[in-house]
């Protein structure tokens, strides 16, 4: 509860924001790279606090988001499979696939299940061991160590009913990727505090030395994030390119060693789409040779989909930073929580979301108490 | 589950969202309201159903009562702090008490699953009984039917209430106007998450137990300290706090301004809600009511829902504006500012 109160005070917040307009000489175009401070930033208006100071551009990091159409095809298409109980995060059940969502199919007679960890799923299969329980295993680095926490019991146990459908992708390439793009606007980076507790960010070292950007771990609370900014104008100003980590209550260098071990062991890094982005090597994990017999895209036969993404989603740019929501002409129209084009309208981290709920009407009546 | 292929690229269940009953539909949100307005309304059209409150004001002889009903489903049958029998009676009490009216009679019908244990049906009703002894109604009819295993989730109550209205007082939603304080009666947030912990099986020691309490005696304070003053009653339940004001919102085409720093959310409450991605403000009640009042009896309002021990942690937490009509607005503790919409459908737990 401590951490409730002490990072979302007031007076503190309002002396940071002060700090930050004293230091910054220019605007500077920040991205916050994780869709859980996306949602703290414009649903608290740090955004609109700091706007003199600093462009917050939102990037790719809402695991939702970024999980491919054609992965999310081949859930409902397991989900309605009667032999199957297909167990998710909640996230993922108003996701659109190609024709409906996950929530549809489970109207329609779909055994789908919210559990709140893949370790839940794989108990559900020890006690039915008549259906086949299939986990949908995305995420970043922050949910990996636990999926293969799963996955390395369900082996150990000889749970032959339980398998995972992977999704998973890392935070680094995609910051890379971000780099090299000819349109690239991100001068620093605030990087996803819940990452790096468990990678820590030596692999952050590199991309912060070879591309000049200060990289800053930065955790979610207001107060993390408005640290997190005031360090980045900082370095910027400095023109220092470091990496700095904000979030000391949850962060060493080295970040968790058992966590990274325990994913080593089960997953290898593999070339991942990327929905809105596309590919990009060596950007996810998929299950080792030796698991392979968890993997529900082995166990179901499961073939490679052709998809189309509806042609009048922008989430690519809006994932690359390359486009605020509101400038979409879907956004709040064509395209809404109820009705979605893409994921980022429907995840509790996607960009979109974040603007439609909090941000779609900012009322001066509130701001002039 | 016939003809199912699993190489299809297109989804293998290819219905328009509007074929099928979503569990969303139940949420007390956007497709609860559109459920309603759709398929519901237009086929029962008179003019006590269009007032659309919590309970309908009806003319006999020479003065108005109230009726009011509602249907609980709820799972776990039992939880920390009450169980599905006294949610029924506070329930519908209180949605006859926020029609301002004093709450005088009560029917249940039961449905029974086959199977369901003698045991826990004692206990629902003798927590029906006191419950409904407690707020000195008597249950006056009732109805009992069984069906097949499998064909319900144990137990599932309606109850109807009856109310007779006072004079002079007839807080209603579109009421509401610029310059009336909100004022909340209690904490918000603890029967949805004292469900949440049991239903989901969480594995955090949880000691949240359900608000769930008649809100009448809240309500009589209410009327004495500022009668017609009190614009608005409701009792923000299903969809929370937040659903109920932009309810009242639209219906008055007012705006509301609230504060995040005065919202009443209790710590275990707002770690639990953390811990799961959830927002307090959407978590539903059965013991709190929120109070649109005129400022000039705002004073005496709070002051006498404080009095009252279901009102001790009193607040207000915002008020009406002239700006922004429909939307409700929140200032943030750093002092930026949000729109609180209504959800679609449920709050579905975040990944990370």
């Amino acid at each position: 509860m401590k951490y409730l109160s002490e990072y979302r005070d007031g007076t503190v917040a309002r002396g940071l924001i002060a700090r930050i307009h004293a230091t910054a000489t220019r605007r500077w175009t920040l991205m916050e790279v994780c869709g859980g401070q996306t949602h703290t930033i414009v649903r608290q208006g740090l955004d609109e606090l700091t706007e003199s100071a600093v462009e917050m551009i939102h990037g790719p990091g809402c695991p939702v988001c970024v999980t491919p159409l054609e992965q999310i095809d081949k859930a409902l298409a397991l989900a309605s499979r009667p032999d199957v109980i297909f167990t998710s995060f909640g996230d993922m059940l108003r996701v659109p696939g190609s024709e409906c969502d996950l929530l549809q199919v489970r109207a329609r007679g779909g055994n789908v299940r919210v559990v709140y960890s893949p370790l839940d799923a794989l108990e559900l299969a020890i006690r039915t061991p008549d259906r086949q329980v299939v986990f949908f295993a995305v995420g970043f680095e922050t949910t990996a160590p636990a999926n293969a926490m799963a996955v390395w019991r369900a082996r150990q146990l000889g749970v032959s009913n339980f398998s995972v459908l992977v999704s998973h992708v890392t935070v680094p390439p995609a910051m890379t990727a971000l780099l090299d793009s000819p349109d690239n606007r991100v001068q620093a980076f605030l990087a996803a505090g819940h990452v790096c507790s468990v990678m820590g960010w030596t692999e952050y070292e590199p991309i912060a030395a070879r591309y000049r950007v200060p990289i800053i771990v930065t955790g979610f609370e207001p107060i993390d994030i408005l640290e997190g900014m005031l360090l980045a104008v900082r370095q910027l100003e400095a023109g220092r390119y470091e990496v700095e980590n904000q979030y000391v209550r949850s962060v060493r260098r080295e970040g968790t060693r058992p966590a990274q071990d325990l994913v080593r062991q089960v997953f290898r890094l593999t070339d991942r789409q990327w929905r809105g982005i596309g590919a990009i090597p060596q950007s996810g994990l998929a299950l080792r040779e030796e698991y392979a017999d968890f993997d529900a895209e082995v166990r179901f036969g499961l073939e490679a989909l052709t998809v189309q993404e509806p042609p009048e989603c922008r989430a690519g740019d809006v994932l690359r930073g390359n486009l605020k929501p509101p400038q979409c002409p879907a956004f709040g129209n064509r395209c809404t929580p109820e009705h979605p084009l893409g994921a980022p309208m429907v995840s509790s981290e996607g960009a979109c979301a974040a603007y439609y709920n909090y941000a779609r009407f900012r009322a001066p009546a509130a701001t002039e108490h | 589950m016939t003809s199912l292929r699993i190489d299809s690229p297109a989804c293998p269940l290819p219905l328009t969202d509007s074929e099928r009953v979503q569990l969303g539909h139940g949420s007390g949100g956007k497709l609860s309201a559109a459920l309603l307005r759709e398929r519901l309304l237009p086929h029962f059209a008179n003019p006590y159903l269009a007032q659309l409150g919590d309970g309908a004001v009806l003319p006999i002889g020479g003065t108005h009562i109230v009726v009011s009903t509602d249907t609980f489903v709820v799972n776990p049958l039992e939880f920390p702090g009450g169980n599905i029998g006294m949610l029924a009676v506070h329930g519908t009490l209180n949605d006859v008490a926020m029609m301002g009216a004093r709450p005088m009679y009560l029917t249940a019908g039961l449905v029974l699953e086959e199977g369901l244990a003698l045991e826990t049906l004692d206990r629902v009703v003798a927590a029906m009984a006191r419950a409904a002894d407690q707020a000195g109604i008597p249950l006056v009819a009732g109805d009992t039917k069984v069906v097949e295993r499998g064909k319900a989730d144990g137990l599932y109550i309606n109850t109807t209430g009856i109310g007779l209205l006072e004079p002079d007082f007839r807080p209603a939603p579109d009421r509401a106007r610029p310059g009336d304080l909100i004022l909340t009666s209690g904490p918000i947030g603890r029967h949805g998450m004292a469900i949440m912990a049991v239903r989901e099986g969480l594995a955090f020691q949880t000691t949240i137990e359900s608000d769930t309490a008649n809100l009448a005696p809240l309500v009589e304070r209410l009327r004495q300290a500022a009668g017609s003053g009190v614009a608005v009653l409701r009792d923000p339940t299903r969809g929370g706090l937040a659903s109920t004001l932009n309810e009242i919102a639209q219906a008055a085409q007012v705006g509301m301004a609230l504060e995040e720093t005065a919202l009443p959310v209790p710590a275990d409450v707002a770690a639990a809600c953390e811990m799961l991605g959830l927002d307090p403000l959407y978590v539903a009640n059965e013991g709190v009511l929120v109070a649109m009042v005129r400022p000039e009896q705002a004073d005496q309002a709070l002051a006498a829902l404080r009095e009252h021990p279901l009102g001790r942690e009193a607040a207000v937490i915002g008020r009406v504006v002239p700006d922004h009509a429909g939307y409700v607005v929140l200032r943030t503790v750093v002092g930026g500012t949000r729109v609180v919409d209504m959800l679609p459908g449920d709050q579905l737990p975040r990944i990370c």
